[in-house]
């Protein structure tokens, strides 16, 4: 794998023990230090950046940004009829 | 698995398009962004075909190992000399300085080993307690908490860390007072964001009147960021907003923040290219000097040249002009054998250029 320096990939919690979790992305599993993220739960969303969780995502947040995109297309495809 | 699929949908992407057309009509406008992953995005995806004439998208220093100074790099190198084990970042280790590179010194026996992230570098230190073990640390404020975690952690004492981590908004306020340099709005770095919030860019917006945009890193996060620009300069309005919601947060990570706070200070710093920018750099506080490479060893002076004759970096560091605009670009500068430090690293805007075949 590539190693882009500010690269950072999302994964999910499977797994938490002190300041490690395992975390799938999307089949691969990783240890991945959550330090940076107290409080974690099993089943969040986490962004991982050369080894280590530095912030959760939010997929509540992901919906809104599409239905926006959504409302956008919808919008653009009435002023093109 | 969350899909990011949506995120590159075609259907968006035109609605969003034509939108940014609407809202530019009659206007020039440049947009500058900072950061390697958002070059690899655009030019990935061909964004910049996508967009209407009339909106030019810049590159700036957006990428850790490009602007890392040839002084570190030097440093890093004379380490290698004297027998420790190095490790760093893939790209780190192939960045060319003023007379030699990680790899071609590991070429002559050196013991230089890639590590994927600090923590790697800390379990071989553990596993080869008769040595030395140095990290070189280069990174921007997205990489900066994972090494004040280890440094905090207390690793041992056979390990240190050579320090080239930048801040980013400093590099921004830089940017913005050179001479000729046009900017009409920031997509600002959306990891960078999530450690320190898009509010760490609101003075630096408000002070320049430039709008800025933090993104996440699927097409549609960039043109979108894009979209929100555009309003803010339709709206007369200049403030750091966040398309990224689904990551970033306003104040960021605060957890992070205190930890960097603990672990560094920050002081003037060298960028290649850029010079000695003021209040630009992290640094390892002196009660973990014994961790900091500066500090445990003496380098002997040498006159390191960050900009190798020919090479034109500083100018596309700066988005002053294109890499196909190098002579040296595809000729003696390839990604198999660099001879400027943006054609490294695959956040390199010349490396990234070349990879797509912008010839
Ligand atoms: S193509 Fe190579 S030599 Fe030319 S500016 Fe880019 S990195 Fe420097």
């Amino acid at each position: 794998m590539a190693i882009i320096m500010c690269l950072a990939v999302p994964g999910r919690v499977e797994k938490i023990d002190g300041d490690f979790a395992e975390v799938d992305f999307g089949g691969v599993r990783k240890k991945v230090c959550v330090t940076l993220l107290p409080g974690l739960q099993v089943g969040e969303y986490v962004i991982v950046h050369t080894g280590y969780a530095i912030e959760k995502l939010d997929p509540e947040e992901a919906k809104k940004t599409l239905a926006l995109f959504d409302e956008m297309a919808r919008i653009q495809a009435e002023m093109d009829n | 698995m969350i899909d990011t699929r949506p995120f590159r949908d075609s259907k968006y992407a035109k609605a969003i398009a034509q939108e940014i057309e609407q809202l530019s009509e009659g206007k020039n406008i440049r947009i500058v962004h900072v950061c390697g992953t958002h070059e690899d995005t655009i030019t990935r995806h061909g964004l910049r075909s996508i967009l209407p004439n009339n909106i030019k998208l810049v590159a700036g220093p957006g990428c850790p190992v490009c602007v890392c100074a040839a002084e570190d790099v030097d440093m890093a190198i004379e380490l290698a000399r004297m027998g420790h084990i190095i490790t760093s970042f893939g790209d780190m280790i192939q960045v060319p300085s003023t007379s030699s590179s990680l790899v071609k010194e590991r070429m002559r026996g050196a013991d230089v080993r890639v590590v994927y992230g600090v923590n790697e570098a800390v379990e071989i230190a553990k596993a080869n307690p008769e040595k030395d073990v140095i990290f070189i640390g280069a990174g921007f404020e997205t990489t900066a908490p994972t090494m004040a975690v280890e440094i905090l952690r207390g690793p041992p004492d056979n390990f240190s860390i050579l320090t080239s981590l930048k801040v980013i908004p400093p590099a921004m306020e830089i940017l913005v007072s050179l001479e000729g340099f046009n900017v009409d709005g920031f997509i600002t770095p959306g990891h960078v964001s999530t450690i320190i919030g898009t509010n760490a860019f609101r003075p630096f917006a408000e002070k320049h009147r430039v709008p800025c945009v933090a993104a996440g890193f699927e097409p549609l996060d960039v043109l979108e960021a894009i979209r929100m620009i555009l309003n803010q300069i339709n709206d007369g309005r200049a403030t750091s907003e966040n398309e990224y919601t689904r990551v970033v947060k306003p104040e960021g990570n605060l957890v992070a923040q205190k930890m960097l706070r603990h672990a560094f200070y920050i002081d003037d710093a060298p960028w290649r290219g850029l010079g000695v920018i003021k209040k630009s750099g992290y640094y390892i506080r002196d009660e973990f000097a014994r961790h900091d490479a500066r500090e445990r060893y003496d380098f002997s002076p040498i006159e390191s040249i960050d900009i190798l004759p020919g090479c034109r970096c500083h100018e596309v560091i700066l988005g002053m002009i294109e890499p196909k605009e190098c002579k040296l670009f595809g000729k003696r500068c390839t990604p198999e054998d660099p001879y400027g430090p943006c054609m490294v690293g695959h956040e390199g805007t010349c490396r990234i250029h070349h990879e797509s075949g912008a010839l």
